[in-house]
């Protein structure tokens, strides 16, 4: 399983540049999720990796090899297209074992790999069936069973699962990791959902405008996120942003905003010296606010309950905030209560570069 | 009357016109012919005036060799005309399926001459054709052969008439080829590319086949088309030489106004008329089929 590289990547379409100068590297066996809204280049990306768009310049460098200028047939890969891409014409054994047949496997072992993958994947009953007698569930598994049965060094994923309905996403999302656990191959996957991207991923890579905003773990994305971008991006319910300023009050420094104050922690006093006195936006997690006494009033404008959780929406100095806390009980709209807030759990960007401070 | 009666009347009320039409203009001629076939009929008499002499007409086309010798042209025309434009109208659809500078004007070119009059192409392809002033031969001399006898031998005759032929009627294969190239599924095309297939296996395992209920179709139109041919052949050859290129639609109008025998010309475009709906209704029988079965993958998808 060779590693992946991307360097000084770059795609134009005439004269609009969709991609500027992208670096990237993926470790053997690495599960990478490239993730960001619409429009910021990750499919481009999966699909100049893939080899279905040409690149403009840069390399991709699987292993030792160059690959960018190679059909994709060449690059040893497999892919899940977002609408599965299955061959309408061929019953499903056929759409699986359509890349062995071209490779000219002989017959038993085609019928063995396939007879095994689609065990794994439930799919016996159905080899038969042509994609239009199935359901949007089992063509998905169809398709992921299509690229299993391959063999490939490297497993490419296009929005596999924005087809389906919440519920199969989530049973799909599962199956999907116990694959990767399985096989441990190269995955690059592309998605639009946070979520998915949390689950699924060894590594995450956030883009806008064809830039990496920032690349890590779920858990360096979600614990210091590089970027306001980054934060508001990862992590559901979306981060609150209020504006607030640095100030030193007796020692001390403090996000102050319009009716509140976050005494920050010593730790990060000497980072934060250059700011003092200046504003900066303020990033603090649903989830970070607790409820108790001696914290912020804030009223109850809306409450979501869920069960275990309820999402409130609140405002505070005039700024829409969602909290999320444990209840037992619902709360009702229009109490108000206290919260607080733990300095070591803000966040703090920078106004205008948006960079994390 | 009862306003769900008028409602279910308001339909058939709204057709009625083309009804009216259908039956003045199609209905009737035909039911004239088939009862004229089996007269003995003179364009000099009246239609009451002929004798009725039963199918007579008929049993005397099988035995006309003149006749079997018309319908084996034709045939043979339909099929090789067939069979060449099929390859070459999808062989270029498949060709000029990319986006290269300049592909919307070459593909407007391609798509003239299947605008152009019968009439036209005819008297064109006539005049290139000509023995000494056509430009066949004059740049075959030009550059040291012998001038070929286009349209003066029987074998040649035939092979003009079917040049002239694909070169109005491929455009007609090669749009519809390219519709159905241009609205296959993309991602499927691209999963064959991964998976390994060169660009012929992706023509032949992916594109054709999901190509193949659009070319049936114009196969089907093609062929019906093709058996109905007049214009160009008799402004060319008029059938000639001999009986070479003398396809049905010419021997039929040249026993009606030549021979003077309306009874057999009826006779024969009744023939030429069944031989057309068994294609027509080869061509509804598949559509149905097609039809039954979407039908039924709709009703699979919806219970799974």
């Amino acid at each position: 399983m060779p590693e992946i590289r991307l360097q000084h990547l770059r795609k134009d379409y005439g004269a609009l540049t969709v991609i500027e100068d992208l670096n990237l590297e993926m470790a053997d066996g690495e599960f990478t999720v490239l993730v960001g809204p619409s429009g910021c280049g990750k499919s481009t990306t999966l699909r100049m990796i893939a080899g279905l768009e040409g690149v403009t310049g840069g390399e991709i460098v699987i292993g030792d090899r160059d690959v960018s200028q190679m059909e994709p047939k060449e690059r040893d890969l497999a892919m899940v297209f977002q609408d599965y891409a299955l061959y309408p014409h061929m019953n499903v054994a056929k759409n699986m074992s359509f890349a062995l047949r071209l490779a000219r496997m002989n017959k038993a072992d085609i019928d063995k790999r396939v007879g095994e993958v689609a065990e794994t994947l439930d799919l016996t009953a159905y080899l038969n069936r042509k994609p239009a007698e199935l359901s949007g569930g089992q063509r998905q598994r169809v398709a992921m069973g299509r690229a299993l049965v391959r063999d490939a060094g490297t497993f490419l994923f296009d929005e596999p699962l924005s087809n389906l309905d919440a519920k199969l996403r989530g049973q799909m999302r599962a199956e999907l990791a116990l694959m990767s656990q399985r096989i441990k191959k190269n995955m690059i996957y592309v998605t639009h959902d946070q979520v998915e991207a949390m689950t699924l991923g060894d590594k995450i890579v956030v883009m806008k405008f064809g830039e990496i905003m920032q690349a890590g773990t779920p858990e360096e994305l979600y614990r210091s996120p590089a970027n306001k971008f980054v934060a508001g991006f990862i992590g559901s319910p979306t981060m609150n942003f209020l504006n607030a300023e640095l100030v030193d009050e007796a020692g001390t420094l403090s996000a102050k905003g319009d009716g509140f104050s976050i005494p920050l922690p010593d730790a990060r006093k000497g980072a934060l010296q250059a700011h003092r006195d200046r504003n900066i936006h303020l990033g603090i997690r649903p989830s970070s606010f607790a409820e108790g006494p001696g914290g912020l009033k804030m009223p109850v404008i809306l409450s979501e309950y869920i069960g275990a959780q309820s999402v409130l929406i609140s405002e505070l100095g005039g700024q829409r905030v969602s909290i999320e806390i444990n209840t037992v009980a619902p709360i009702r709209a229009g109490e108000e209560r206290e919260f607080t807030v733990q300095g070591d759990e803000v966040h703090l960007f920078d106004p205008k570069t948006e960079a994390a401070l | 009357m009862s306003i769900a009666r008028a409602n279910r009347l308001t339909p058939y009320l709204f057709l009625a016109p083309a009804g009216a039409v259908l039956a003045v203009a199609l209905f009737y001629p035909i039911c004239y012919m088939i009862y004229a076939s089996f007269l003995d009929w003179n364009p000099s008499q009246r239609i009451g005036e002929a004798d009725f002499i039963g199918l007579r007409n008929y049993t005397k086309l099988f035995s006309d060799a003149a006749f079997r010798e018309s319908m084996w042209v034709t045939i043979k025309f339909s099929i090789v005309v067939v069979t060449i434009e099929m390859f070459l109208g999808v062989g270029l659809a498949l060709l000029l399926d990319r986006n290269i500078r300049g592909m919307s004007v070459l593909r407007t070119l391609f798509i003239l001459p299947m605008m152009i009059a019968p009439i036209v192409v005819g008297l064109m392809w006539r005049y290139m054709y000509h023995p000494t002033v056509g430009i066949f031969n004059r740049t075959l001399t030009d550059w040291g052969f012998d001038p070929i006898p286009w349209l003066a031998d029987g074998d040649w005759a035939f092979a003009s008439i079917v040049i002239a032929d694909i070169w109005q009627w491929t455009p007609f294969i090669f749009i519809l080829s390219l519709a159905a190239l241009q609205s296959l599924p993309a991602s499927a095309i691209e999963a064959s590319r991964i998976d390994g297939a060169s660009g012929w296996q992706q023509i032949i395992y992916i594109k054709l086949p999901l190509m193949l209920p659009v070319l049936i179709v114009t196969l089907l139109l093609r062929l019906i088309d093709s058996f109905k041919v007049l214009e160009v052949i008799l402004v060319m050859t008029n059938g000639g030489p001999g009986l070479s290129t003398e396809i049905l639609s010419i021997r039929i109008n040249r026993t009606a106004s030549e021979f003077r025998e309306l009874g057999e010309a009826a006779a024969m475009s009744n023939l030429l008329l069944i031989v057309l709906l068994i294609l027509t209704f080869a061509m509804f029988i598949y559509n149905k089929a097609q039809e039954l079965r979407a039908q039924r993958m709709r009703a699979v998808e919806e219970e799974a």
